[in-house]
């Protein structure tokens, strides 16, 4: 067998329960190459990886590691194979040193205390350009440096064959490309890359090779050079498809809900939003860019009223509604509509079916002590008709819909009490292509009717193609109020790294931006 | 009323509370409420009174007590590791067994005394040196053999999971199993291995009783000092170096009110009885206050952890 | 060939009671051979534990009697766990509604029937319930695990009790045991059938949180709670309230039972007047799916349980603590049984290669 091959699979299949993930899969990486797999959500990328890392055992098939064939049962084989994985949700243990995450598993000492142990850590960080506080605990850690200090982690493991699951999700723009050079260095160590994502600019920006998965199969590896991302696209979804996401304009929008210098504080009295000043208009999507833990979960629910404001202001058309709980908010006729970024572990109760979950919204104005559960059920059967919705039954666990199902039946709810306002995180989030523009198609009607929506993205692409104005959150802060239509993807990501935008902004109108 | 012997009676009283505690903190430290503490003790109590009072031979009842809370373990590990059972009822259920297993087997030996010649072997050994320290030296180094296991169990546990790989491996099994799970480490194993020798040493603390501390057999001999141990796990944050003084402090309060009377001061034990728990209720709660702190219990402690999970 | 287990996403009802059943009967074939082992014939044990508990018209209403509190306590404990609110406090809660009670029977025993009466299930309601509220306090001001709290709360509960039967509490007509006097007449509770009017109070109990739990606001409130606290906040449920209210009410029935066992039973106060049944409670309540009408049908076997294991001593000479070892195992059992009902485990076949073991080839 050619020695050059790092990993080979054949015929991968793998089912949980009546659902098949992968289907007779074949995937071949070479040393010295960065190959991408790519495909929708659900197309079955992750299952793949984790079979190949060992936390799950394939149902048939076989998988060569440098040209043996072997079986993966669990990750410490995986990790004696040389294979290491850094997971999308980091695996790290919070309160444990960076020294602490990276040595646990090993087995070659007895004590944790060798001098040598932290030498090979440092000489590793060199060897790749990496960095790390050994003795700094992972709950002081930002994003970018827990990503870090997971690659460090499968790199003295030993890996050579490495697997990064959705690694640039979390990060702005420029750690982006201190990943990239992180990942071309491995490359030059001749390490095998396989590199999971979703989006395609960074496919067409670092990877040699590209494998496109589909409902669990390979439909397609081809060489980078030789595509295009318009022929991806129409490999991953499986038809031609145009990306572009409709935007459209509404007539000029009137100030709605006006926040001024909101500060929310965390149980530790660390301001986790600061000094917040912006204003939402009717008929406009205002897009929220930020890395991960830059304040939106806590903007969202200040804004909605589900938890509390330390300091500030915010004004609903001359009504102020600091300190209001959000039935106090709903009982001035004010409506505001969420859909949190944890659907399942805040917008709706996993175990209850879509009855007992419209009940969440309705049960307080209804009279008297007990709940009626009788309207509820035409509405339900009238939400399944109108959006799709794809479920065995009105009252089957929402928890076992897929993600879009689930993501409608969330939001059908939101809607359905007319919302003024829309605060909606991450809602496509984990959705497959279609699904995600169905969403998108249904937050641009609210928006012709003239619903004021918030719209706390990652994507900047997305962002910038459904928002008509965007604000940047770092840390807390607002570092830009920008207009959509105008920025560039480098200027938002210099924003969200902490750069203020130059030009101060002035929040209550449509006037053109400029970035700094 | 003499300090220095009433800090002997204490670490002789905190004894078996220490060894539970051990025991519940091997539990605690992968990741598991063990409410069973108090059954394993009672299992390895008579376990171990019966096999001394028959043999007379003290490593064959130790080593039966510590099988004996081994296998209550055992029962609990399977339940809650592959059976994925809740861990309090589970807990609960082995307390009931552990109850019942003993007054079943002690039916016939209530009030049966240990032999002269068991008692001899568990006889007070004075370390040279150390016993001369003033006023703690005599009481915590003139004790029996047992007692020194315990101290030395302690230490080696703490630097176990202080300074060693399979320590921390253990302890990153308790925080996040999956990341334990990802880094390599063997999550179930762990988890059954440090369980069932929590368990032997539950065992053993429960064997001290019978055999030293009374030394007899009564019915439900432990009277409670299981829970007691589990509050003693919160109270010195799951450090096993504390674990030492926590016992010699509980096992003092335990025989406080009737040593203070006997010294003509009136209070009352009900009420120092109650004072460990009121103590663990306060430790919990201002442990509330500063969340993160080093004694906060594991992450992922009372909850399932189940790989394929989809 | 390989072996793997999966969830499965739904368990029908029938399935679940097989599964039930099943680990029940192994329960029963372990402790045949335990029987066995000790020289009885384990039909001969079960029938007679039968007969101990249900033979006669009195044996009957002495289950009965056993029936009342666990059943009620039980339901308490259902109120909490829905909540997913770990209360393992039901036996100082009822130590306390007893005291509660107790305090009522013997200073204002000259009072009409009804009227001591309906103070001491007030007196018992309140204390059992306030000695819930504090770790229900605590868990929501400072979010301490309760688990642990409660657990401390039953100790203090009890020494607290002895120290009333042993010291201030003492009637001093006892000749210097440590007992508390007796009620009178006008403390005791009435019977209806040959059986204490608990029953009835048990009954309409199972009905009404049965409808509270699942027909009414509030028991949609702690339902939502129990399946996640950011939904609650979300929702714009008031979550301290909810907490409060619904540990109130767990320990207030378990308060009940505690007035219940004092008034009926013991005919006084003392540290014997919880027995264990708060722990017992909670395996009820558990088994049962935290499902009211099927407590009742639990802490009735339950009770059977109980019973028969005190007739089998004499009838046999087997140790009393044998029940408990029967209990334990059948605990053991239905507890490993509830992993069939939400897994299944599978057999399959690799579909291009057969054979087994090896890391490499």
């Amino acid at each position: 067998m050619n020695q050059t091959v790092a990993v080979e699979l054949k015929g991968i299949t793998k089912t949980f329960g009546t659902v098949v993930a992968n289907e007779k899969v074949n995937l071949t990486v070479q040393k010295g190459e960065i190959h991408a797999l790519l495909g929708e959500n659900g197309a079955g990328k992750s299952t793949l990886v984790n079979m190949l890392s060992g936390l799950y055992s394939p149902d048939g098939g076989y998988i060569y590691i440098r040209g043996k064939r072997v079986q993966l049962t669990s990750p410490k084989q995986a990790i004696e194979y040389g294979i290491g994985m850094v997971h999308q949700h980091f695996k790290l243990v919070e309160s444990f040193t960076a020294k602490e995450n990276i040595i646990a598993g090993k087995r070659d000492t007895w004590f944790t205390t060798h001098k040598h142990i932290e030498d090979k850590i440092l000489s590793l960080c060199e060897k790749y350009d990496l960095k790390v506080e050994l003795s700094k605990r992972v709950e002081d850690m930002s994003v970018g440096e827990k990503q870090m200090l997971e690659i460090i982690k499968v790199l003295y493991q030993g890996a050579d064959i490495l697997i990064l699951d959705e690694p640039t999700a979390v990060l702005t723009p420029q750690e982006v490309e201190r990943l990239f050079n992180i990942i071309r260095k491995m490359k030059e160590q001749d390490c095998a890359v396989i590199l999971i994502t979703h989006k395609l600019h960074e496919v067409m920006a670092i990877c040699d090779k590209v494998s496109v998965l589909r409902r669990g199969e390979n439909v397609a590896t081809v060489k980078i050079a030789e595509t295009t991302p318009t022929q991806l696209v129409e490999l991953m979804v499986g038809r031609p498809t145009d990306l572009a996401i409709q935007n459209y304009k509404v007539a000029f929008g009137e100030p709605i809900y006006k926040v001024n210098n909101l500060t929310v504080k965390d149980k530790e009295n660390v301001s986790v939003l600061d000094q917040v000043s912006f204003v939402m208009n009717t008929g406009e999507i205002l897009g929220v860019a930020g890395v991960a833990g830059s304040g939106q979960k806590e903007l969202c629910e200040a804004l909605c009223g589900t938890s509390k404001i330390s300091s500030g202001e915010l004004i609903f058309k001359e009504q102020h509604l600091e300190g209001k709980s959000p039935r106090e908010i709903y009982n001035r006729g004010i409506h505001i509509g969420f859909v949190p970024e944890d659907r399942l572990g805040m917008g709706l109760v996993g175990n209850m079916g879509i009855v007992d979950n419209l009940l969440l919204k309705e049960y307080y104005i209804q009279q008297g002590l007990l709940v009626n559960r009788k309207g509820l059920k035409d509405k339900a059967n009238n939400l399944i008709h109108t959006l799709e919705v794809k479920t065995p039954g009105i009252d089957h666990p929402v928890k076992q819909l897929s993600g879009g199902n689930i993501q409608k039946v969330l939001i059908g709810r939101e809607l359905a009490l007319s919302p003024d306002v829309l605060v909606t995180s991450y809602p496509v989030r984990g959705l497959d292509i279609g699904a995600a523009y169905q969403i998108y198609d249904l937050l641009n009607k609210e928006k012709q009717k003239g619903v004021s929506i918030l719209f706390v993205g990652e994507d900047l692409d997305v962002l910038m193609q459904i928002s008509d104005r965007i604000l940047v959150l770092c840390d807390g802060k607002v570092t830009g109020l920008v207009n959509a239509r105008e920025i560039t993807k480098e200027a938002l990501g210099l924003m969200m790294a902490g750069h203020v935008q130059e030009e101060g902004g002035d929040y209550s109108g449509n006037k053109s931006y400029k970035n700094a | 009323m003499n300090i220095g012997l009433f800090l002997a009676a204490a670490v002789i009283a905190g004894t078996p509370l220490l060894f539970a505690t051990l025991g519940g903190i091997l539990n605690e430290k992968v990741g598991h409420l063990n409410l069973g503490v108090e059954g394993m003790m009672l299992m390895g109590a008579i376990i171990g009174f019966m096999l001394g009072f028959k043999t007379d031979n003290a490593f064959i009842a130790l080593a039966g007590a510590m099988a004996a809370g081994a296998l209550g373990a055992l029962i609990y590990a399977v339940l809650t590791i592959s059976f994925h059972a809740n861990q309090v009822v589970t807990g609960l259920a082995l307390t009931i067994f552990g109850t019942g297993f003993s007054s079943f087997l002690g039916q016939s030996m209530v009030g049966q005394i240990v032999s002269n010649k068991l008692k001899a072997s568990f006889a007070p050994v004075r370390v040279p040196l150390l016993a001369d320290i003033p006023v703690i030296g005599e009481a915590v180094f003139n004790q029996s053999s047992f007692v020194y296991l315990g101290y030395v169990s302690a230490i080696i546990l703490f630097i176990y999971f202080a300074y060693t790989q399979w320590g921390l491996n253990a302890r990153m099994v308790g925080e996040n199993p999956a990341a334990a799970d990802a880094a390599g480490i063997a999550v179930n194993l762990y988890k059954y291995t440090h369980i069932v020798i929590g368990g032997a040493f539950c065992g053993l603390g429960g064997a001290f009783l019978p055999l030293v501390y009374v030394p007899a057999w009564q019915d439900g001999i432990t009277a409670g000092r299981g829970w007691i141990a589990v509050a003693l796990i919160i109270f010195i944050g799951w450090n096993p170096m504390k674990a030492i003084l926590g016992g010699v402090l509980f096992g003092g309060l335990d025989i406080l009110g009737l040593r203070l009377q006997g010294a003509g001061v009136h209070i009352n034990q009900y009420f120092v009885d109650m004072v460990p728990y009121i103590v663990t209720i306060l430790v919990l709660v201002i442990g509330g206050f500063h969340k993160g702190s080093k004694a906060s219990p594991p992450k992922a402690l009372g909850n399932a952890y189940f790989r394929e999970e989809r | 060939m390989g072996i793997k287990v999966i969830k499965t996403p739904e368990c029908s009802k029938r399935k679940k009671v097989w599964i039930q059943m099943g680990a029940i009967l192994a329960a029963l074939v372990i402790t045949s051979l335990f029987i066995m082992a000790i020289g009885h014939n384990p039909f001969k044990v079960y029938f007679s534990m039968l007969e101990g508990a249900l033979g006669t018209p009195y044996r009957l209403k002495e289950t009965l009697v056993k029936v009342i509190p666990l059943l009620i306590t039980a339901l308490g404990i259902a109120v909490a766990f829905k909540m997913k609110f770990w209360n393992i406090g039901a036996e100082g809660q009822i130590l306390m509604g007893a005291f509660g009670a107790s305090y009522m029977a013997l200073n204002f025993d000259y009072l009409p029937k009804v009227v001591v009466l309906t103070m001491m299930i007030i007196a018992g309601m309140i204390c059992g319930g306030l000695w819930g509220l504090i770790p229900g306090y605590l868990k929501a001001q400072f979010n301490t695990n309760e688990t642990i709290i409660t657990l401390m709360m039953n100790y203090i509960a009890l020494k607290w009790i002895i120290y009333l039967q042993y010291g201030p509490w003492k009637d001093p007509s006892s000749l210097g045991f440590p007992k508390v006097a007796n009620f009178k007449d006008s403390a005791t509770l009435p019977n209806v059938f040959g059986v204490h009017i608990g029953w009835i109070l048990a009954l309409i109990l199972v009905i009404i949180i049965y409808i509270f739990l699942n027909h009414t606001k509030k028991g949609y409130e702690i339902t939502v709670l129990g399946e996640s606290e950011n939904t609650a906040r979300y929702a714009g449920i008031h979550v301290k309230n909810v907490i409060l209210i619904a540990i109130f009410i767990s320990g207030a029935l378990a308060g009940l039972s505690g007035m219940i066992e004092a008034s009926a039973v013991s005919n006084t106060l003392n540290m014997e007047v919880a027995g264990g049944m708060g722990y017992s409670a909670i395996i009820v309540a558990w088994l049962s799916g935290l499902s009211a009408p099927i407590i009742a049908i639990v802490a009735v076997l339950f009770a059977v349980l109980i019973q028969g294991g005190a007739y089998i001593q004499t009838a046999f000479q087997i140790p009393q603590s044998a029940a408990d070892i029967i209990q334990a195992m059948i605990l053991f059992c239905v507890l490993g049984s509830q992993f069939f009902i939400q897994y299944k485990i599978v057999f399959y076949k690799y579909t291009l290669h057969s054979e087994k073991g090896g890391h490499t080839i």
